[in-house]
């Protein structure tokens, strides 16, 4: 088998050495027999599903870092004239008297949304479960290249570790917003955060980028190679098509925005001026002529919107299967799913511009993006669909995962809508750069990504600590979290209607908005209270490691997918004996009389079609 | 493809990481030269000859691409020692592309086209600069392969690894006569 001879030749590459009956035997020990030290089995590992814990737990620490800034931009927001002593003891001159200073307000505001889009919603959600289900899920031993695989993470820690040092030097970290737009960007004059943070916020993207190619390329070729006897493509759960699709997205669209990162690289220390012209900083002209910052933006953008769909379609997948697992029912729409997912890849490259309505883009070229704009809404309306008539009148098992799963189709529904409303051009010249852009995208893509998250986190704890996380904890944490996003982010739409734009430190002397000083105070007070519910998530997560229920069976869901197959606590090779090989879906549920059948049960002759 | 299965396919999964991988490294030139295209067409384009150097360039990386292939021709053959000397050869005129295409920029700065005078230059200093490290990441590879033929513990057999490396020189190759074309035409 094509695995096993993959994984025995990463063996020999790794010690150096032929062992004879090693690769023919087909024993399937995988590499329960090798002596593990501690750094081989938890630091410097080779197991897709270590490699998935790392990525998971560097992005719950990213998470909590992320949302704190959150809070405490918020606390600058809702309460302008208040003073915080206990802020200048942690963030010191940043928060002189109290007071988050201007410079250190938007320093927050940009490591906020870079650290949530890239580090916890690229790297923690898509490499947390790509490497958990995707050789779990098609039975594979491990990945394509184990090596490559462990490079990935290693990659993604450096980035993180450059990112997080940004935050320690003397002028702080980036601070043009997370899409670095030059020339703020470009010139170290310009604002104290496009100094040397800016330089680190480059790099530490760079060895983010080149961390998501090398996943994203075992991703591909491990679904596309490494298939287990039976596991035709349209025998896969949807979370493999989705992964699959996330990594095709990964895979073409990071790279442009490489691209776009070393031209800015070059104009901020090789003096080209690919993005900068005619400009003048502190009273003085700068010799760069002939440059285009729109340039940057289309370069940018190229990648930035597939990346929200790089975002968001793992935790699609991963909804889809709790969804159908959690009411017992199959998937409604097998096909139609797939080839949703399918569409959404296709348009996601096609309608960049609509980021860029405002730029003084043609708008007869605008019209176009329009279009493809509003034409994703036609495969998300049909997934949509396609979930809630999945738990239509199924028998419904209440988790935490089912529950944010629903919450996820709520979510991407009421965030979803408002995308109509912001990818028309016309509307959007009003809308463009206000709280509804921030209400928007917030809902569909930061909140329903977490909720994806938090469902795929909840369902597959068990198979990754062999112990259940409790489930009055995930109840509380759901419907606080669910109940507290739209107050957070609902209010931000009426914001926006009215116009008040985004990325300001203090809308208090502007007369305009002064009517939302209430409301501006409420949302921050939600929000810090919806925080303190995320750290009961994280308490239960850890405390659950070591100290939750013990499974008692492999397959606690009593779902019918490969990974439930395996044993309690897996070696590495994932099968103590042979691969087990698949003769149905994935989606049998509620069939003949049968509550449900895994999918290694060969097809019966007198079974019903379905 | 929805049919496919895994016993069919015979493709290795190494070999498939290159293609895809390949498939990224496309998308980031494509990403430089519509930003070249772009920008061309906007206000202000300084247009100038290619150095003529990046013409010996094109000649030394084809015949490198001809040494590969035989080198891949003899691995098979086991003949080991023409390998090596292919594969050397290989390197050595992967190198050769790279001080060429240095040369060329030392042609360009001293005909007044340094990296920050025109935008039209700075261009081709990081397009082709970009390029040049591929091709250096090749001889890298290449060099990893030199090392393996010599060791006498472990005998490889397997021709993968000497495929894929040769997969990617000819992709780089191609990436480079793309690129000629493109400046020539686009100037």
């Amino acid at each position: 088998m094509s695995n096993d001879a993959t994984l025995h030749n990463q063996d020999l590459a790794h010690h150096g050495h032929v062992e004879h009956g090693h690769g023919n035997g087909h024993d399937g020990h995988g590499h329960d027999h090798h002596h593990e030290t501690f750094i081989s089995k938890y630091v410097f590992s080779m197991d897709h599903k270590m490699i998935a814990k790392q990525f998971l737990i560097t992005g719950i620490i990213w998470a909590i870092i992320g949302a704190f800034f959150s809070v405490l931009f918020r606390l600058q927001l809702g309460y302008p004239e208040a003073t915080f002593p206990w802020l200048e003891s942690i963030l010191g001159h940043w928060a002189e008297g109290g007071r988050i200073t201007a410079e250190a307000y938007y320093a927050l505001v940009t490591m906020h949304g870079t650290i949530l889009v890239f580090f916890v919603l690229t790297a923690g959600l898509s490499g947390t479960f790509s490497n958990l289900l995707i050789p779990l899920q098609v039975g594979a031993r491990d990945m394509a290249s184990p090596f490559m695989n462990m490079l990935s993470y290693w990659f993604f820690f450096l980035a993180s570790v450059i990112m997080m040092s940004s935050l320690f030097v003397q002028t702080g970290p980036a601070s043009g917003g997370w899409t670095s737009y030059p020339p703020l960007s470009a010139l170290g004059d310009a604002s104290i955060g496009s100094k040397i943070g800016m330089d680190l916020w480059l790099v530490s993207m760079a060895i983010f980028v080149v961390s998501s190619l090398l996943g994203s390329l075992n991703y591909i070729s491990t679904i596309l190679n490494m298939r287990t006897k039976g596991m035709s493509m349209t025998k896969m759960p949807l979370t493999i098509w989705a992964f699959f699709f996330t990594a095709v997205l990964g895979v073409l669209s990071f790279p442009v925005l490489l691209s776009g990162f070393v031209l800015l690289l070059f104009d901020r220390h090789g003096g080209t001026s690919f993005y900068l012209s005619e400009l003048f900083v502190q009273g003085k002209v700068l010799p760069n002529e002939g440059g285009s910052a729109i340039l940057y933006q289309h370069l940018f953008w190229f990648l930035g919107h597939p990346e929200v769909y790089i975002i968001i379609l793992p935790a699609m997948g991963m909804v889809s299967e709790i969804l159908a697992v959690s009411s017992r029912k199959p998937i409604f729409g097998y096909l139609a799913m797939v080839g949703s997912i399918f569409a959404i890849t296709v348009l996601a490259f096609l309608v960049w511009a609509h980021h860029m309505f405002v730029t003084g883009l043609n708008p007869f070229l605008g019209a176009f993006f329009v279009l493809l704009t509003l034409l994703i809404a036609v495969p998300s309306a049909i997934k949509v669909f396609n979930w809630i008539t999945t738990i239509w009148r199924g028998n419904i098992r209440f988790t935490p995962a089912s529950l944010f799963s629903i919450g996820f189709v709520s979510t991407f529904i009421s965030g979803g809508l408002t995308g109509i409303w912001l990818g028309n051009s016309a509307i959007d010249i009003h809308l463009h750069d206000t709280y509804f852009v921030i209400a928007h995208f917030h809902i569909v893509m930061g909140v329903s990504a977490f909720f994806g998250m938090f469902a795929g986190i909840y369902h597959w704890f068990p198979k990754m600590y062999g112990r259940y996380m409790n489930q009055t904890l995930g109840f509380i944490h759901f419907w606080i979290t669910l109940v507290g996003a739209y107050l957070i982010f609902w209010p931000m739409h009426y914001e926006g209607m009215a116009g008040m734009p985004r990325r300001y430190f203090d809308y208090s002397n502007w007369q305009s908005f002064n009517m939302f000083g209430g409301l501006n105070q409420f949302i921050s007070f939600v929000v810090i209270i919806v925080f303190a519910t995320q750290l009961l998530f994280v308490f239960n997560f850890f405390y659950s490691i070591f100290k939750g229920r013990k499974l008692t069976t492999p397959n606690p869901w009593d779902a019918t997918t490969l990974e439930w197959t395996t044993p309690i606590h897996p070696g590495h090779g994932n099968w103590p004996g042979e691969i087990p090989e698949v003769h149905r879906w994935a989606y049998d549920y509620s069939k003949d009389g049968k509550d449900f059948i895994p999918q290694t049960v060969p097809v019966s002759p007198d079974e019903s079609k379905h | 493809m929805l049919t496919m299965n895994a016993q069919k396919n015979k493709i290795h999964p190494h070999k498939y990481s290159m293609w895809i991988a390949m498939a990224s490294i496309t998308m980031m030139f494509i990403g430089f030269t519509s930003a070249y295209v772009v920008k061309r067409a906007q206000a202000n384009w300084f247009s100038f000859e290619l150095p003529a150097v990046f013409y010996v360039s094109t000649g030394v990386i084809l015949l490198s691409s001809l040494t590969i292939y035989l080198a891949q021709r003899q691995f098979k053959a086991r003949n080991m020692s023409a390998y090596k000397q292919l594969i050397s050869v290989t390197a050595l005129l992967g190198i050769a592309f790279a001080v060429c295409q240095i040369i060329g920029f030392a042609d360009m700065k001293d005909h007044g086209l340094p990296l920050n005078k025109t935008v039209s230059a700075s261009f081709i200093y990081v397009i082709v600069g970009a390029h040049v490290l591929h091709v250096i990441g090749g001889v890298v590879v290449l060099l990893v392969l030199f090392a393996r033929a010599f060791r006498t513990r472990v005998r490889t057999y397997s021709a993968v690894p000497i495929e894929v490396a040769s997969t990617y020189w000819h992709f780089v190759d191609g990436l480079w006569i793309y690129l000629l074309i493109f400046f020539s035409l686009a100037r």
